[in-house]
C-alpha cells in the first residue's frame, strides 16, 4: 500500500531525512508556489524542476523510479482535465495542468518520504496550524492501518458470501455493503471509546502534552535557504534564457 | 504487609439495566499476584474498571488508603496501572517512545524527564531498541510489552492486566510470564489461561454472577470449578484416525 | 473531487487558503467546546473509518461501483463541527500522504468538502431529520453534500481558466449528479443498517427555534439556487463571471502592493518576480496565521 511504502522510505537516514520538518515544509511551499505561478517556457522549466527533485530523491536514498511512479498517481485525474482543455482548443493549458500537478505531487512525495508523518504534523503545529486538527490527523493516521485492515477482512467476508449471486442481486449486494459499513462504523466508534478509556487510565487531563522533539539548527536554516533558492533560480534562469516562449 | 486494595460490597448496573456486579468484596495485599477467573460476562472486567474510577458503582473502593472519588482519581490513576486487553487501543501515540511518555507527561513531568522515564521503562521490558518505531508494526508480544512499559513509566504500585495473553503465541506467553515475575508490583490478572495463572499468581478468586463465589490457590479454584480444558485422548485419537 | 496543485489560478487558491483559515479555526473551536481534547480519538478514528470505508464498493449497475464520501454520514453522526474537523484531517492526510489533492489547493478542498460539503450535508438532517421526513432528509443530506462540494470545485476550476468543451462539461455535471445520488443512497442505507444494530445510535436533531430553522432553510434554498443557476448557465455564465470578476484584475490587485519594490531591482526581471512571489507568500502566511491567532484569542 502507498502509505506503507512512504513510511518505510521515511525511516531512512540521509541528510535530507535529518532536516527539521519545518525547513522541509518551508522549502516545499516555495517550490509549489514557483511551480503554480509559472506560465512561460513551461516544458523547459518542468525539465529543470524535475531534475532538481530527482537529484533530491537520489540523494535521500529513495528509489527514483519508485518515487516517479508513485507521483504519477495524480496523472489519471489530471490527464482527464488536460484532455478536456486540449479538446476545448487550449492544448498549452492542458499540458501545463499535467506538468504542474505532477511536479507538485512529486515534491510533496519527496517531503513525506523523508519525514515521518508525526514529525511533519508537529512541524505544522509550530508553524501555526491548529493543534486540535493536527492531533485528530495524528490519530487518523495511527488508526488508518488498524481500521483499513478490519475493512479488508469485512469486504473479504462479504465477497465470500456474495460471490454466489454476483450480477443477479445488485440490490442485495448494496444492502450487504451498507451493513458491512455499519458494522465497521460501530466497531470504530467502540474502538474510539476504548482508546479514550486507555487515555484516562494513564491520567489524561483533558489536553495532550507531547515530547519536544524538534530542533531547528543552523544546518536547517542553511538547507531552507538553499532549497528555497534552487527552484526560484531555476525558474528565473529558464525564463531568461529559454528560446521558446510558451 | 500493607493493604493496597480494599473493596466492600461493590454493586454496579449498566445503563441498559443489566446488573454486572452484585456485591463484590475483594482485598489485595502488598506483594500479592491474584488471578481473576470466571466465565465471560461474570463481571471481571467491569470490576477492574472500578479500581481506577473508569466506572463508579455503589459500595466502597479504597486504593492505597484512598477512597476512589472525583478528587482522588488523579492520585489513584498513578498508583494503579491498567493494561487493557487490546494493545492496539492502548498504544495510541504515533511512536513507541511518545506512547510510553504519555503517562509521565500527564503527571506534569518536563519533556526531558518524561523521555528519560520512558526510556527506562522500555529497558525494563526489553524494548529499548524499539523506541522510535510505530506501534502498529510491532508483534503482539512486543505491543504488550510496550503497553506494560507505558504503565511502568508512571511508577505504579499495582498492575492490573486484562486478558494479557489473548493475542500471544505460547513463547510470547512464556516471555510475558517471565517479565511479570520479575516486576515487584502487586498484580491482578484477569485471565482464562490456567498455565499462565499458575506461573504468575499466588492466589485466585472466582467470579460468578457478579460476585466473588470463592477464593483460594490457583490449583484449588481450577479443580473446584472444573476451570480447565484437557482434550480427551481417546477422542483425539479417533479424530486423527479418521 | 480533490483539486491537485497546479489547477487553480494563484488568486483563487490564495483566496481560498486565506478564507479556509478562519473557517477551520471556527469549526475547531466549536468541535472542542465542552470536550477540550477528549474527543480527539473519536474524530481521528472516525476519520480513519471514512478512509477505510472507501475501499468497500457499492454496486451501481452496468458493472461499475462507487463508494462512500462520508461528509454527510459524519455530520449526522457527530454533528457538523466535529464532522468538519474530521474531514479537514482526512483532506490533510490525503494531500500529504496519498498525493490526493494539492497542498496549496488544500484551502480550496477544505472549503469545498469540509466546510460547504459538511454544512450542506447537515442542513437537511438538522431541519427534517427528527420527524416523519427522516429518510428523505438523510438521503438529501448525502446528495446535497456531494453535489455542493463538486459544484464548488468545478466553479473554482472554471474560474481559474481550466477549459472544457460543453459536451465534456455536461458529462461532468451528469457524473456529479449520479455520484451525489449514490452518496445519498449509501448514507441512508448505512444509517438504517446502523440503527438496526444499535437503535438510537444516530440521534434525532431537536426541533430548532423557528428563527434558526427559517434562516437555515433560507441558506439551503440559496445553496440549491446557486447550484441550479450554475448548472444551467455554465460554461458561458462562468466564463462571463470570470471576465466580469476579472481574473487579470484580481491578479493585478494581488501583486500591486509589491509593485513599488520593483524599482529597486530595475532591469532584473526574474529577481523582481522571485522576490514579489516570496513576499506574496509571506503575506498569505501572515494573514492566515493572524486570523488563526485572532479567532483563537477571542475564544479564550
Amino acid at each position: 500500500m502507498h502509505h506503507v511504502v512512504l513510511e518505510r522510505w521515511s525511516r531512512g537516514a540521509s541528510a535530507l531525512h535529518r532536516r527539521d520538518p519545518r525547513a522541509k515544509l518551508g522549502a516545499l511551499v516555495v517550490f509549489l508556489v514557483v511551480a503554480a505561478t509559472a506560465h512561460r517556457a513551461l516544458p523547459a522549466l518542468a525539465a529543470a524542476l524535475l531534475a532538481l527533485l530527482s537529484a533530491a530523491v537520489i540523494s535521500a536514498g529513495i528509489p527514483l523510479a519508485g518515487a516517479l511512479g508513485r507521483a504519477a498517481l495524480v496523472l489519471p485525474f489530471t490527464a482527464v482535465f488536460g484532455g478536456a482543455c486540449w479538446l476545448a482548443g487550449d492544448p498549452a493549458r492542458g499540458l501545463a495542468l499535467v506538468l504542474k500537478s505532477y511536479l507538485s505531487a512529486l515534491a510533496v512525495l519527496l517531503v513525506v518520504s523523508t519525514t515521518s508523518l508525526p514529525a511533519l504534523l508537529r512541524g505544522l503545529e509550530t508553524a501555526g496550524a491548529p493543534r486540535y486538527l493536527l492531533m485528530v490527523a495524528q490519530f487518523l493516521y495511527r488508526y488508518l492501518f488498524v481500521i483499513s485492515e478490519e475493512a479488508q477482512h469485512m469486504s473479504k467476508a462479504a465477497a465470500s458470501r456474495g460471490a454466489t449471486f454476483r450480477g443477479l442481486a445488485a440490490r442485495a449486494r448494496f444492502r450487504g455493503a451498507a451493513g458491512a459499513l455499519a458494522v465497521l462504523f460501530a466497531r470504530s466508534y467502540g474502538r474510539a471509546e476504548d482508546i479514550h478509556r486507555a487515555m484516562l487510565a494513564r491520567g489524561f487531563p483533558g489536553h495532550f502534552r507531547t515530547l519536544d522533539t524538534l530542533h531547528f539548527g543552523r544546518g536547517d536554516a542553511v538547507f531552507l535557504a538553499l532549497a528555497s533558492f534552487a527552484p526560484v533560480v531555476a525558474r528565473a534562469a529558464v525564463e531568461r534564457f529559454a528560446r521558446w516562449p510558451a | 504487609m500493607a493493604r493496597l486494595i480494599d473493596v466492600r460490597n461493590l454493586r454496579f448496573r449498566y445503563e441498559d439495566g443489566a446488573a454486572a456486579l452484585n456485591g463484590v468484596d475483594f482485598r489485595l495485599e502488598e506483594g500479592e499476584a491474584v488471578a481473576l477467573f470466571g466465565a465471560n460476562g461474570s463481571g471481571k472486567t467491569t470490576f477492574v474498571m472500578h479500581l481506577n474510577g473508569l466506572l463508579a458503582g455503589e459500595g466502597s473502593v479504597e486504593v492505597c488508603g484512598l477512597a476512589v472519588d472525583r478528587q482522588t482519581i488523579p492520585a489513584i490513576r498513578r498508583k494503579i496501572g491498567l493494561v487493557f486487553q487490546d494493545s492496539e487501543s492502548q498504544l495510541f501515540m504515533p511512536t513507541v517512545l511518545e506512547d510510553v511518555a504519555f503517562g509521565p507527561l500527564n503527571l506534569g513531568m518536563s519533556s526531558e524527564q518524561a523521555a528519560a522515564r520512558a526510556h527506562a521503562a522500555l529497558a525494563t521490558v526489553g524494548m529499548a531498541a524499539a523506541a522510535s518505531r510505530a506501534p502498529y508494526h510491532l508483534s503482539a508480544g512486543e505491543k504488550k510489552r510496550v503497553a506494560i512499559a507505558g504503565i511502568l513509566a508512571m511508577d505504579p504500585e499495582i498492575l492490573v492486566l486484562d486478558e494479557p495473553t489473548t493475542f500471544l503465541d505460547p513463547p510470547g506467553q512464556r516471555a510475558l510470564a517471565g517479565l511479570l515475575a520479575d516486576l515487584p508490583q502487586a498484580k491482578i490478572l484477569v485471565t482464562h489461561n490456567i498455565p499462565f495463572a499458575l506461573a504468575t499468581c499466588n492466589r485466585a478468586v472466582f467470579f460468578q454472577g457478579g460476585v466473588i463465589a470463592a477464593e483460594g490457590s490457583v490449583e484449588e479454584m481450577v479443580s473446584r470449578f472444573g476451570w480447565d480444558f484437557t482434550p480427551d485422548p481417546s477422542k483425539l485419537n479417533r479424530r486423527q484416525r479418521a | 473531487m480533490h483539486i491537485p496543485d497546479g489547477f487553480l489560478a494563484t488568486p483563487v487558491w490564495a483566496t481560498l487558503d486565506v478564507a479556509a483559515a478562519p473557517a477551520v479555526g471556527y469549526i475547531v473551536r466549536r468541535a472542542q467546546r465542552g470536550f477540550d481534547e477528549a474527543r480527539v480519538p473519536l474524530l481521528g478514528v472516525m476519520g480513519a473509518f471514512v478512509f477505510a470505508a472507501q475501499t468497500i464498493n457499492f454496486p451501481v449497475g452496468i458493472g461499475t461501483s462507487g463508494h462512500l464520501v462520508g461528509g454527510a454520514l459524519l455530520a449526522c453522526a457527530l454533528g457538523p463541527a466535529a464532522a468538519g474537523v474530521a474531514m479537514c484531517a482526512i483532506l490533510a492526510i490525503q494531500a500529504l500522504v496519498f498525493q490526493d489533492g494539492g497542498v496549496l489547493a488544500l484551502g480550496a478542498n477544505i472549503v469545498n468538502m469540509a466546510i460547504l460539503g459538511v454544512f450542506a450535508g447537515y442542513l437537511p438532517f438538522h431541519l427534517w431529520g427528527g420527524g416523519r421526513w427522516r429518510r428523505p432528509a438523510i438521503f438529501a443530506a448525502g446528495t446535497l453534500s456531494v453535489l455542493v462540494s463538486a459544484l464548488a470545485a468545478l466553479a473554482e476550476l472554471l474560474i481559474s481558466g481550466v477549459k472544457m468543451p460543453s459536451a465534456v462539461l455536461g458529462m461532468t455535471l451528469a457524473l456529479f449528479l449520479v455520484s451525489a445520488v449514490l452518496e445519498g443512497a449509501i448514507t441512508l442505507a448505512v444509517i438504517e443498517a446502523l440503527e438496526a444494530i444499535q437503535p438510537g445510535f444516530i440521534g434525532k436533531p431537536a426541533a430548532g427555534r423557528p428563527l434558526a430553522r427559517r434562516a437555515a432553510g433560507l441558506a439551503a434554498v440559496l445553496l440549491a439556487a446557486i447550484g441550479v443557476w450554475f448548472a444551467s448557465t455554465a460554461p458561458d455564465g462562468v466564463q462571463k463571471l470570470a471576465q466580469k470578476a476579472g481574473i487579470s484584475q484580481a491578479a493585478a490587485f494581488f501583486w500591486t502592493p509589491l509593485a513599488g519594490y520593483q524599482a529597486a531591482f530595475a532591469g532584473s526581471l526574474w529577481l523582481r518576480k522571485a522576490i514579489a512571489g516570496l513576499a506574496g507568500l509571506a503575506l498569505i502566511y501572515g494573514v492566515c496565521l493572524w486570523i488563526g491567532r485572532a479567532t483563537r484569542a477571542r475564544s479564550v
